[in-house]
């Protein structure tokens, strides 16, 4: 059975795993959670969506409207509104991921303390959740913003001509990439705490904890 | 890294000195241990015995480095474990000590088989060789038509052995077997029983076990009795083979 001699004497220190393992292990326990990783995804997709619908639809109004119309007050009274929106939605967006990112932790109590008696460092847990929040965060805000995009861009055609023609892409496609840098970014600072909390447990304690 | 202590005459795989755990909730303390000193050699194959509440899974959790004593200290290879940075505390949890949770402790949303290698991947082994592996020791223990199993899929008895099969991963110096054939049939327990001596014969292993299996005193050298978190007494097997009898009689 053991190929290797049994060490006797000495106690070395564990090595760091490379991150390959950690996004493997992050990445099936999504897939094995997958419903809950949605509901959590559906928070990040709201937001993403109305950020970037509100992105794409201003920059087609400042690039469609006709010239002879000039920026009028009530356009700057709309674009204030639309950024307090905009900041509370993600607020609100960040607050429901900690949240869940905490119930994630705290389900999966006796997990975390299972691995760190067997050897995982508290780095190592605490980039599992991470890695988790992130790519949740990542594929939430592509959905998002895609779905954004085409509301605004359907909106924009109902209200000016060629809009396929005359938007400008490269802009668009700028903003849209901001749009999801903010989600991915927000996910994972939403997870930060839990991630942290998840990292510090001590094992004993955490293998005690029925839920 | 921690300084180790010089080595004495005689080799000890793990020492306890006064070891004595209290947990506070709320205004209530209590005492699971209450200064524990024992000494075992490595290579020694140790039954703990004692009755529930006494303090048994919690001396394996101090002695494993999974929790800190309150006051006491705990030597593993003559090195005060209290001592170590979280490097070197991974590294034993991980390579030196194999544990068999009473609870068992399987990650539920693991197959048999991934449980089985997390401890190898935590030791960097590569994917392929810790498969390998995995299916070998779960072999090992009888289970190798169930890798692909998750532990609800289990009965009581294969989790089990697939908490075995996981504490033997990386091979380790030291196993902490709490209660290894509580859920095991007679002939499945013999088999463990048997495995685990084999490990301590031919390889060296040091066994530390806590059971009421009378099959297990029968092979180990040395049986400690705990009591309200204290050493009873320390027996020899050679006195215990003329009281065997009346060991039916005891609190099992
Ligand atoms: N985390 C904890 N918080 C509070 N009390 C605890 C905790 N862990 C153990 N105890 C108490 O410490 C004592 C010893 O518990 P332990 O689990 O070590 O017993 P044991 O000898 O393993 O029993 P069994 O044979 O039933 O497994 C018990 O009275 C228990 O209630
Ligand atoms: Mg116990």
């Amino acid at each position: 059975m053991a190929t290797n001699a049994v060490a006797r004497k000495g106690i070395k220190r564990q090595i760091k795993l490379p991150n390959r393992e950690a996004f493997k292990i992050a990445l099936r326990s999504l897939k094995i959670r997958f419903w809950r990783s949605c509901v959590t995804m559906a928070g990040i997709v709201l937001a993403i969506a109305f950020l970037s619908s509100v992105m794409i639809s201003g920059l087609a109004t400042a690039s469609l409207r006709p010239p002879d119309v000039g920026p009028g007050a009530t356009v700057s009274e709309d674009r204030a509104t639309q950024v307090w929106l905009i900041c509370i939605s993600l607020v609100v967006c960040t607050v429901g991921i900690t949240n869940a990112m905490l119930m994630s932790v705290t389900e999966r109590y006796r997990e975390i303390g299972t691995m760190k008696c067997l050897g995982a460092l508290d780095w190592f847990v605490v980039k599992l959740f991470l890695i988790e929040a992130a790519f949740q965060g990542l594929v939430g805000s592509m959905l998002g913003g895609l779905a954004g995009f085409i509301v605004a861009v359907l909106a924009a055609m109902t209200q000016y001509e060629n809009v396929l023609g005359n938007l400008p892409w490269g802009t668009a496609f700028g903003q849209l990439g901001i749009a999801v840098l903010i989600g991915t970014g927000l996910s994972i600072v939403g997870a930060i705490y839990p991630a942290r909390r998840a990292g510090r447990m001590p094992p004993a304690d955490a293998m005690r904890t029925e839920i | 890294m921690a300084e180790a202590i010089a080595p004495v005459a005689t080799e000890y795989a793990v020492k306890t000195l006064g070891v004595t755990k209290q947990y506070t909730m709320g205004k209530e303390s209590v005492y699971a241990l209450r200064g524990v000193s024992v000494e075992v050699h490595s290579g020694e194959y140790i039954s703990i015995m004692g009755p529930s509440g006494s303090g048994k899974s919690t001396l394996f959790n101090m002695i494993g480095g999974l929790d800190k004593p309150t006051e006491g200290k705990v030597y593993i290879d003559e090195v005060d474990i209290s001592g170590l940075d979280a490097y070197e505390l991974a590294w034993l949890r991980c390579r030196k000590i194999g544990y068999i949770f009473q609870t068992f402790n399987l990650i539920p949303v693991m197959t048999a088989l991934e449980n089985c290698t997390l401890p190898m991947i935590f030791a960097g082994m590569g994917t392929q060789d810790a498969l390998d592996k995995g299916v070998e020791l779960l072999t090992l223990v009888g289970l190798g038509e169930r890798v692909r199993h998750k532990p609800l899929e289990l009965s009581g008895g294969q989790q089990q052995r697939v908490a075995i099969a996981r504490a033997l991963a990386n091979d380790p110096a030291i196993i902490l077997a709490d209660e290894p054939t509580g859920n095991l049939d007679l002939k499945t327990g013999k088999e463990i029983i048997e495995l685990l001596r084999r490990l301590n014969k031919e390889k060296g292993v040091t066994i530390i076990s806590a059971t009421h299996d009378l099959k297990m005193l029968d092979v180990s050298d040395r049986i400690i009795w705990i009591r309200d978190g204290r050493v009873d007494k320390i027996e020899q097997r050679a006195e215990l083979d003329l009281e065997l009898g009346t060991l039916e009689g005891e609190e099992v």
